[in-house]
């Protein structure tokens, strides 16, 4: 077991452990965090669903999802590939593999603890920012903290002349949600209460996704799409323009998920420009991405990886398209608090970022553990139930949310609502479900993996090699 | 760049923040919840300790003077943290804060006394404010007096419910925020800026399954027809899909009977397939439940 080298000296540690740990961990993580969404949407359409037991309340479990798949998942799959692209880049080591697996090991513990106390009713009551402080504080300094230190000291010790763009996000994102960590959880540790504290919620939520969610993601895909297809990356400049656009765009429309409080009118008008200006990083990115595929199309239907990440890139289209323009107060007033909008969550976090990031967990344990993945069969089962079950969930939560906004509109009783609601609810159930069965087959495919994949002779890369199922 | 964001997206707000001032709303929701809702040093295990009580009171607990319409009294027991506007009256603004330190003595108020606040009025340039007054300091009411010159049915645990509508996630499908469209005709009217000085957490809530609660007693104001709802929601509503919150009672009903949750579900899946003509009775409520403070919290704050 991995868990041996926690207390090796860091040169006798392999190269590639953390990133394996990390990896396992993260699909770990996806399962868990699919498997409540699935169960919570069943509460949705069908109420009296395991009832009548705290735990199982609806209240006590939308949380554990949504931070299960955000800092288990997503999280946990950005600091594998922090773990391998950042020295392959650097054309170096990673700068330590210990501090790699204590990371990972304080991260499962930290967010195992916290997700229980959240489970059990321990919240501050503040969406996305709901762990407590002092989990708060494991987030920051056990987590966070020393994964940065490992990344800008591994490209501090880069044997390269230049940073590649990947690098470069993945340095500052990692600076960048430190930040967002501190300054969103300032509320809790200084009691500020109030506006300040409604407005920094929503200042975290926004951030978190727009300087460390997106960005990171679409770091990942610049390492994997020429990586995968060989191609140069299209243009370095136009990553740079991307790089820059989203420091300045991104960081500044907090106030544009509160158009309905009373927050200063000034703040809310400069968040809805600047939240239509997030285009031009977003145009940046698919245009820099799907310019490289240039010549290598073919490999979207014949290679797994390169097939979740360029369906990565393309629902970020209609992400940020959706983005740009639903935030502006004239459509806003519309879909604000509706199905409309979790679709739209579900599309930046399930659609958009969490293909980059299977793609690059796919592609990173292969080469680390030098096997060839155990069975092609089972990653396009992969595939098909996660895009499949995704876009039922996206299409029927949008659905359900055009008529909740209809429903604003025609002043009809809200029950009547809820039930025009209902079908569009059984529908998000069984795509949440196929999601989940997907990520199951996904784990065991990893573990036949490691455990029976044809070995990955020296020098070669797993995908140059024919799969065996 | 990103300190160019942050001094326009953290550093300007925070000058609008510190100026607005604190309307009745503001106040009445800061000092009925005390120091912070959710998990705190005086709330480890997150039951509603550490909250004061509001009182309706319709008389002076000192001279017998009738109130008429009642205040509402803000009872902190010796050793309950003061609202955060009490411990940081810059929380209030700068008038409402010039006021409640001038006229009503929060500055005077002893955490390990306990002290009763309420809501007073002052004018000021012909305009009407209110502000908080340490009626401890001003008139001599003492916790004690106030909580024994009244009846039980008096005291309102909101502190207590609204700690409640944290932990149960309600607000993971009801908002408290209306929002700027049709909205306020059915919902009401939405928050003034001053209406949550002082208020941790907002809980304004943002993914809206189920109707906007900021000013729900003014729709439905009856303590019968929020216990059933709590109770099975499907009782007077047969399409909801709100969760049942009949665990909230705890174990044993207004008389110390044990509740026979088990039973209660067999009879009630018997009235669902038609083999009973009415649904089981729903238990009365003990007096220190969590049920009672969430409805007292529902039926006092959310008007």
């Amino acid at each position: 077991m991995l868990l041996k080298y926690l207390f090796a000296k860091n040169e006798d540690i392999p190269p590639g452990t953390a990133t394996i740990f990390f990896g396992y961990s993260s699909i770990f993580w996806f399962v868990i965090g699919t498997g409540i969404g699935s169960f919570n949407a069943a509460k949705l359409a069908f109420p009296d669903f395991v009832t009548g037991t705290e735990l199982f309340a609806f209240g006590h479990m939308r949380q554990v999802h949504v931070l299960a798949v955000i800092l288990g998942w997503i999280s946990m799959a950005f600091a594998m590939t922090m773990m391998y692209m950042t020295p392959a880049l650097g054309n170096t080591k990673l700068w330590s593999e210990k501090l790699g697996l204590w990371t990972a090991m304080n991260w499962n513990i930290g967010l195992s603890l916290g997700l229980f106390l959240l489970w059990m009713g321990f919240t501050s009551g503040r969406e996305y920012s709901d762990l407590i402080w002092p989990i708060d504080l494991v987030v920051i300094f056990g987590v966070l903290l020393p994964l940065g230190i490992n990344v800008w000291m591994t490209i501090a010790h880069r044997r390269t002349q230049g940073i590649y763009i990947t690098n470069w996000f993945f340095g500052a994102c990692i600076f960048f949600v430190i930040v967002v960590f501190v300054v969103g959880q300032s509320a809790e540790l200084f009691n500020l209460t109030g506006l300040t504290e409604g407005y920094l919620t929503f200042w975290f939520a926004h951030n978190v996704l727009g300087l460390w969610i997106t960005p990171v993601a679409a770091a990942i895909a610049y390492y994997t799409i020429p990586k995968l297809t060989g191609n140069p990356l299209y243009s370095h400049r136009i990553g740079h323009l991307h790089f820059w656009a989203i420091i300045a765009f991104y960081s500044t429309p907090a106030s544009h998920h509160l158009l309905a409080a009373p927050l200063p009118e000034w703040l809310k008008s400069f968040a809805s420009v600047e939240g239509v200006l997030i285009l031009i990083p977003a145009v940046a990115f698919v245009a820099n991405i799907l310019l490289t595929m240039k010549g290598r199309w073919s490999m979207f239907v014949e290679n797994v990886e390169i097939k979740f990440s360029v369906t990565g890139v393309l629902l970020a289209i209609p992400l940020n398209m959706q983005g740009g323009f639903q935030q502006t107060r004239a459509i806003n007033w519309y879909v604000h608090g509706t199905g409309w909008i979790v679709a739209h969550a579900h599309l930046a976090l399930l659609g958009m970022s969490s293909f980059l990031e299977i793609a690059a967990v796919y592609f990173g344990l292969q080469q680390m553990l030098r096997r060839k993945l155990y069975s092609l069969a089972l990653a396009n089962f992969h595939y098909w139930f996660v895009i499949i079950g995704f876009c039922i969930y996206w299409i029927s939560m949008t659905i359900a949310g055009l008529i909740q906004g209809a429903g604003k509109i025609y002043e009809v009783p809200y029950i009547d609502v809820v039930i025009a609601e209902h079908p569009y609810m059984i529908a998000r159930w069984v795509g949440g479900t196929m999601v989940f069965t997907g990520n199951l087959v996904w784990l065991y495919n990893m573990y036949m993996t490691a455990v029976e994949g044809t070995v990955v002779p020296k020098g070669r890369y797993a995908h140059e090699l024919a799969y065996e199922r | 760049m990103l300190g160019l964001s942050m001094s326009i997206t953290l550093f300007f707000p925070s000058w609008d923040f510190r100026s607005a001032e604190s309307t009745w709303v503001g106040l009445d929701k800061s000092l009925s919840n005390g120091r912070v809702i959710g998990w705190s040093y005086e709330d480890p295990l997150v039951r509603g300790d550490g909250k004061p009580i509001t009182v309706i009171l319709n008389k002076d607990p000192k001279t017998g003077e009738e109130f008429d319409p009642a205040i509402r009294a803000y009872v902190y027991k010796p050793g309950t943290p003061f609202a955060a506007v009490v411990n940081h009256p810059d929380n209030l603004g700068p008038t409402v804060k010039s006021l409640s330190i001038s006229k009503g003595k929060i500055d005077q108020a002893e955490k390990s006394a306990g002290a009763v606040f309420i809501i007073s009025y002052a004018d000021v340039n012909g305009e009407e404010w209110a502000y908080v007054e340490n009626a401890t300091a001003t008139r001599g009411w003492t916790p004690s007096q106030v909580l024994n010159s009244t009846d039980e049915s008096q005291h309102k645990y909101v502190g207590k419910g609204k700690t409640v509508y944290i932990t149960e996630g309600c607000w993971w499908c009801h908002t408290l925020l209306p929002e700027h469209t049709q909205d306020w005709q059915v919902f009401g009217w939405p928050p003034y800026v001053g209406d949550m000085n002082g208020e941790m957490p907002t809980a304004f809530g943002s993914d809206r399954k189920a109707p906007d609660l900021l000013h729900v007693a003014s729709r439905n104001s009856s303590r019968e027809w929020m216990m059933l709802h709590f109770f099975n929601p499907r009782l007077v509503q047969p399409n909801s899909i709100m969760p049942r919150f009949d665990y909230l009672w705890g174990k044993t009903d207004a008389n110390g009977n044990p509740i026979d949750f088990a039973k209660w579900r067999k009879e009630y899946d018997e009235y669902r397939k038609g083999l009973r003509a009415y649904p089981p009775e729903v238990p009365e409520y003990a007096p220190d439940t969590e049920i009672r403070a969430l409805i007292d919290w529902i039926l006092t704050s959310l008007k």
